[in-house]
């Protein structure tokens, strides 16, 4: 170590255009060395080329029935099988993603915007500010969540645009409290006080200097909490307060399968698979995002 | 006579101290206890003491970074204390600092050229190109190159850095900067390459420098005139050549006592702070420095004293210099 940086005073700059190496870059070099996260990214990947093409890719269309074909194994014809209408599941199921991915990105995505600004003006300004929210985020915390979601739900009435706002809403303060901790620490490094010397004003600061300092474990456990929201939203979709009958929401599929389970168990296990993997490749690459972004974990 | 630039009358910075279940207010920490100087324009004030004595807090409140609990601050025939806070970020443009630890005080998340180019962006320099130039310009000024405008602090030493943050405190063409310790985080070989910079940009751009460091060799190769605190008051105030040859004040002169002297072989009589520095939320009553000192009279426990002028242009806050 030692060695190095003197040699480094020793030798003359050279007058090279180097290129400049951003920590985001060296984040993603990192990340990119980490192989379950690579595989995490692969399966997000590929569920969300699912989403994208899933008129293309689905042999059948959701609703298409057959009653002839009803509650068949799986076969080269069906490969998922069939349900009790006789719907193609591997058909179903890759439409699912469409509207799993859905919930979780925009659910996430809302609780993100609403959670930041709530915490990140908590954290900056401090006092009242900070008792108010962190009071609400308390509030939103001393529920279970999915308790929550149901009650919000309840209020507002089941359905998939229903559940969504519940997701979203039961998550914000995860987020507010991860990022106001994270901008009460960063508002006590000296290069803040740097920037007030200079004479910048506050909302500089704030977006400039303090939230591009204070977003990296924002994106981790967004992409964790993704993996949750889906969750969520299957197990609404199960309860019956999520998406509604002819939608093939993977979590509202098993509680349609709950009735063949032991004469069609291809009913619940592909829509269970596909939750499971998605959520799988969430996790992993949320956890290859925390490693590489946060550079204590570094070895 | 030379001209005043900045004049500072009775400062005062108190901490609130809170305790007990409701923070019910419960005494105050007198970082800054009324102190009163004067920097002239293009000369280098050094502040020193003690850390824990209020010499950062100092600086930090003639910049209005903390709001001062009471006492004027005059800079270019302004009072700092009484201006709104968009007319104090304005004022911002005059007054720079340089942060001592230069490992903290660059944004990990910018490049060096965002970092310089931002002072002109909030200080209404709209050309890009202009600001560019001036980047540029600017890395030269201080020792590095241009090139280095697209590196990340991470990339440079701490030397470099702090080449970094005085570059970033010169770009908006300040008249006065107060250097928070700018040396003592960095390596000894690197100190005095730092050091020799600002003297060099001083001349450069008739530069008004406030050295805040607890190092008096440093302050000595630096200083037109040096200020020494203890306990958030100043004690003596005086041109430098005299404070290092006729110190007055017996800190001060525990102060110089402390210095080590390169020469191993020298035996040298020197009389050595005893005790610990006070609580400055419990300051000893009259003069704060009375616990430790060799020469204390029954006077120094009862009655503060004041900053008086002693010799010309040398002032102390000393009883045995009263009568």
């Amino acid at each position: 170590m030692e060695l190095s940086t003197n040699n480094q005073l020793q030798r003359p700059l050279e007058p090279v255009e180097e290129k400049a190496v951003s920590p985001w870059l060296e984040a993603w070099r990192s990340f990119r060395k980490n192989k379950l996260a690579v595989l995490g990214t692969l399966i997000v990947l590929f569920f969300i080329l699912l989403a994208i093409f899933a008129p293309l890719i689905a042999p059948q269309g959701i609703n298409e029935q057959n009653f002839e074909k009803r509650l068949l194994a799986p076969s080269s014809e069906h490969w998922f099988g069939t349900d009790d209408f006789g719907r193609d599941i591997f058909s179903r199921v890759v439409h699912g993603a469409r509207i799993s991915l859905w919930v979780g990105f925009l659910a996430v995505t809302g609780s993100i915007v609403v959670g930041c600004l709530l915490g990140i003006l908590a954290g900056y300004y401090g006092k009242w500010v900070d008792t108010i929210i962190s009071r609400f985020f308390d509030i939103l915390l001393a529920f279970p969540s999915i308790l929550l979601a149901i009650a919000i739900v309840a209020v507002l009435g089941p359905s998939l645009k229903n559940a969504l706002i519940a997701i979203a809403i039961i998550n914000i303060p995860n987020f507010g409290r991860l990022i106001r901790s994270r901008v009460l620490s960063v508002k006590q490094e000296e290069y803040i006080l740097a920037a007030k010397a200079v004479g910048m004003k506050n909302s500089r600061i704030l977006f400039h200097h303090v939230m591009p300092n204070s977003i990296a474990p924002i994106i981790v456990q967004g992409t964790l909490a993704i993996a949750t929201a889906i969750i969520e939203a299957a197990a609404l979709g199960f309860l019956g307060l999520g998406a509604e009958a002819p939608n093939p929401e993977w979590g509202k599929m098993l509680t349609d399968s709950r009735a063949f389970l032991v004469q069609a168990p291809w009913t619940m296990i592909f829509p269970g698979l596909a939750i499971m993997l998605t959520v799988l490749g969430f996790n992993l690459m949320g956890d290859g995002l925390r490693d590489a972004l946060d550079p204590k974990m570094k070895n | 006579m030379a001209e005043v630039l900045l004049k500072v009358d009775n400062l005062k910075k108190y901490f609130p101290l809170t305790g007990g279940i409701f923070g019910k207010k419960i005494g105050d920490v007198k970082a800054v206890d009324d102190v009163s100087f004067y920097v002239n324009k293009g000369e280098t004030l050094g502040l020193v003491g003690e850390s824990g004595c209020g010499k950062s807090t100092t600086g930090r409140v003639l910049m209005r970074l903390l709001e001062p609990t009471a006492g004027t601050v005059e800079f270019d025939g302004k009072d700092l204390t009484k201006l709104k806070a968009e007319e104090m970020r304005q004022m911002r443009k005059e007054i720079q600092m340089v942060f001592q630890d230069p490992f903290a005080s660059l944004n990990p998340r910018h490049t060096v050229e965002k970092i310089l180019e931002e002072p002109l962006i909030v200080h209404g320099i709209k050309d890009k190109d202009e600001r560019k130039r001036r980047v540029k310009e600017m890395l030269e000024v201080v020792g590095l190159n241009s090139y280095h405008a697209k590196r990340y602090p991470h990339q440079f030493s701490g030397g470099q850095r702090q080449r970094i943050g005085i570059a970033r405190a010169l770009m908006t063409k300040p008249k006065l900067i107060i250097a928070d310790e700018p040396v003592s985080a960095l390596d000894v070989s690197i100190q005095s390459q730092v050091l020799n910079l600002l003297e060099d940009l001083q001349k450069e751009f008739q530069l008004t420098y406030i050295f805040i460091a607890h190092d008096l060799g440093v302050v000595k190769h630096i200083s037109d005139r040096v200020g020494v605190m203890y306990l958030g008051r100043l004690v003596e105030i005086t041109e430098s050549e005299k404070l290092y040859e006729k110190p007055l004040h017996p800190y001060t002169k525990a102060l110089l006592a402390s210095i080590p002297i390169p020469d191993p072989d020298l035996k040298q009589e020197r009389e050595l702070l005893k005790g610990d520095l006070p609580s400055p939320s419990d300051p000893p009553q009259g003069c704060a420095f009375h616990t430790r000192c060799g020469d204390c009279m029954e006077i120094c426990k009862v009655t503060r004293p004041e900053l008086v002028e002693v010799e010309p242009g040398h002032y102390a806050a000393c009883h045995l210099y009263t009568k």
